[in-house]
């Protein structure tokens, strides 16, 4: 046996010599195709930081004689972004505070409480994940524009505080493992429903809370859609809305201040996939939903 | 002990009491779930009623609703531009979701053999999946500028001359599906958890058997990772179907309707003609055509999917 061992060591050699030379070139492989992906990213960002000559110059320039900064400030100055970005903030803080409290009080309702019907409206709240929006667009647009609320946030808020039924479906299995014991522990302390919920089960839903509370984020700093539809006047505008406008042509904005702006249009959604990475790639994995 | 006693008492004593117990609990569930249930009567199923009912009107914000009869379903399936827009629809969805997907793969598979900074990669990948939407389309549009941009640029340096992309006919819907290849780092995310999952004694096995690296990928990796590759089709040819942003901004549905998509041809009929029936008739149309494409691949998957612990028949 050892014998045999001894006799096979040259070829040994050369198998981990190859082995290792392949993962070489893998690791090459996926550095290459990474910078490949990146590589937008840091054009935009280069550009952002360009003079107008260096713009359209070839071979390209990577790197900028000096960086300038008034391609971020001018614009900033020159158009209403602060608004713009107000009334993204404003949309987002409220939708976050909607889609938590409306969510997690309906999954404890379906999680913890018996009552007549339960299991029925549940599984008609799971046929409604697979409901296209896309249909139920125009109606909702005639509701708001009946009640007067286009041209403003409410249409981009309001329908969040009745819960998603992919939130509701998350947190209500979330909630399921929570142990029943809690709740009559809680009972005996004079705890009524509301307590219960509030005291015990949210705090205890918190990791599932936190992967809704990025998705949420993410999708509200997105969304481009809604605010297309419901919003006419520039002081309404969200981010979204607001850097379309840099394509008129009347505002004839160069090109390394329309980058300068989409860099800082990203920058949010960036800084909280970087901060909160884990959570966030966990989330996807366990829901399935792409950013 | 003292209350012990007492609550038993308590529990022959007054019967009524613990049923209102009972009752109770009942409308407090049901008013936990009520935000949800007033949510799903106005905006899921009113709606859905209401949209369906469109499709037989003639109305918009101002006049009042005339019957219409079969006529915005007649009306779009003669029309030239609605068959434009399932055209350039089909043409990108068939092109980006197969592409996506082996993108997405072949990352996955490269980024699972255990390599330093994992991790750093991952995240490389992923991030294009982060940004969506507007600011993704503004970037791009830079991008495939004909002259400036850094594609022909980098065309140019390879000794090509680049097309104009977004401004010829027949290049604008191949830049959207560069796009969308772009954002394959969500479905690497789930071939990388569906990889992870693959239980290694399997290949262990197949090493013991002699097979080859190739047949090891195809006898065992695909067949194992069949239920991520399904999920990733469907959600691909959902999300797909419904391009816009894109279309919208940079080309808006040009030249000359090249990249006109049902989704944008919606947002015309509905959004700046107010022609609501019309608009909810291509919505159906657009979910119906997307159901049957979900029913073929799920029909399909009872031959290409493979479910541990199934049951079969």
């Amino acid at each position: 046996m050892s014998a045999r061992a001894a006799a096979r060591r040259p070829g040994l050699n050369r198998y981990r010599f190859l082995r290792i030379f392949w993962r070489v070139v893998l690791l090459l492989v996926v550095a290459i195709g990474s910078v490949i992906f990146i590589l937008p990213f840091v054009w935009m960002v280069s550009t952002s930081f360009k003079a107008t000559d260096e713009v359209l110059r070839f071979p390209p320039i990577w790197i900028p004689a000096s960086l300038r900064f008034e391609n971020y400030i001018e614009p900033w100055a020159r158009l209403p972004f602060s608004t713009y970005y107000k009334n993204t903030i404003t949309v987002v803080a409220l939708n976050l505070v909607g889609t938590l409290l409306s969510s997690s009080l309906v999954a404890f309702g379906f999680a913890r409480l018996r009552f007549r019907g339960r299991n029925i409206l549940f599984l008609i709240l799971l046929s409604t994940m697979m409901l296209p929006s896309q249909v139920t667009l125009v109606p909702t647009y005639y509701l708001f524009a009946k009640l007067g609320w286009v041209n403003s946030l409410r249409p981009l808020i309001i329908p969040v505080f009745f819960g998603s039924a992919f939130n509701i479906f998350l947190l209500r299995q979330f909630a399921m493992t929570v142990p029943l014991e809690l709740d009559d522990a809680a009972k005996i302390d004079g705890c009524g429903y509301l307590a219960t919920y509030w005291r015990i089960v949210m705090p205890l839903m918190r990791p599932a809370l936190g992967v809704i509370a990025i998705f949420q984020f993410t999708n509200d700093w997105n969304d481009f859609f809604s605010a297309l539809i419901y919003l006419n006047s520039p002081k309404n505008f969200t981010i979204a809305l607001g850097l379309r406008t840099l394509q008129s042509t009347i505002l004839y904005v160069p090109m390394q201040q329309v980058m300068a702006m989409t860099l800082i249009t990203m920058i949010p959604v960036l800084a909280v996939f970087l901060i909160a990475q884990r959570k966030f790639i966990q989330g996807i994995v366990i829901t399935g939903v792409k950013g | 002990m003292a209350q012990a006693i007492g609550s038993t008492k308590g529990a022959v004593v007054d019967r009524r009491r613990h049923l209102s117990q009972r009752a109770k609990e009942e409308i407090a569930g049901y008013l936990f779930i009520s935000p949800w249930i007033v949510g799903f009567l106005i905006f899921t199923a009113g709606a859905m009623i209401f949209s369906l009912g469109l499709v037989f009107f003639k109305t918009d914000l101002l006049t009042g609703f005339n019957f219409y009869g079969l006529r915005n379903i007649t009306k779009m399936l003669s029309d030239p531009l609605y068959h434009k827009s399932l055209q350039v629809t089909s043409y990108y969805a068939f092109a980006v979701v197969p592409l996506s997907l082996a993108i997405g793969l072949i990352i996955a598979l490269g980024l699972n053999q255990g390599l330093p900074a994992q991790s750093l990669w991952r995240t490389l990948y992923y991030l294009p999946s982060v940004t969506s939407g507007i600011a993704v389309a503004m970037l791009w549009m830079w991008i495939f500028h004909p002259d400036a941009g850094l594609l022909n640029q980098a065309l140019l340096m390879a000794g090509i001359e680049g097309p104009r992309w977004l401004y010829s006919e027949n290049w604008a819907v191949p830049a959207f599906i560069i796009m969308g290849a772009w954002g394959a780092g969500g479905n690497m995310l789930l071939y990388l958890a569906g990889l992870q999952g693959i239980p290694t004694h399997l290949y262990e096995a197949a090493r013991i058997d002699g097979a080859s690296s190739l047949r090891t990928f195809w006898a065992i990796t695909i067949p194992m990772l069949s239920p991520t590759i399904f999920f990733n089709l469907i959600m691909g040819i959902i999300g797909s179907f419904q391009i816009f942003t894109q279309a919208l901004v940079m080309t808006s549905g040009g030249p000359n309707n090249a990249t006109l998509t049902i989704m944008l041809y919606l947002y015309r009929k509905g959004f700046e003609q107010f022609q609501f029936g019309y608009a909810s008739a291509i919505a159906w149309s657009l979910f119906v055509i997307v159901l049957l494409l979900t029913l073929l691949v799920f029909r399909s998957s009872a031959v290409w999917v493979y479910y541990e612990g199934e049951v079969r028949k």
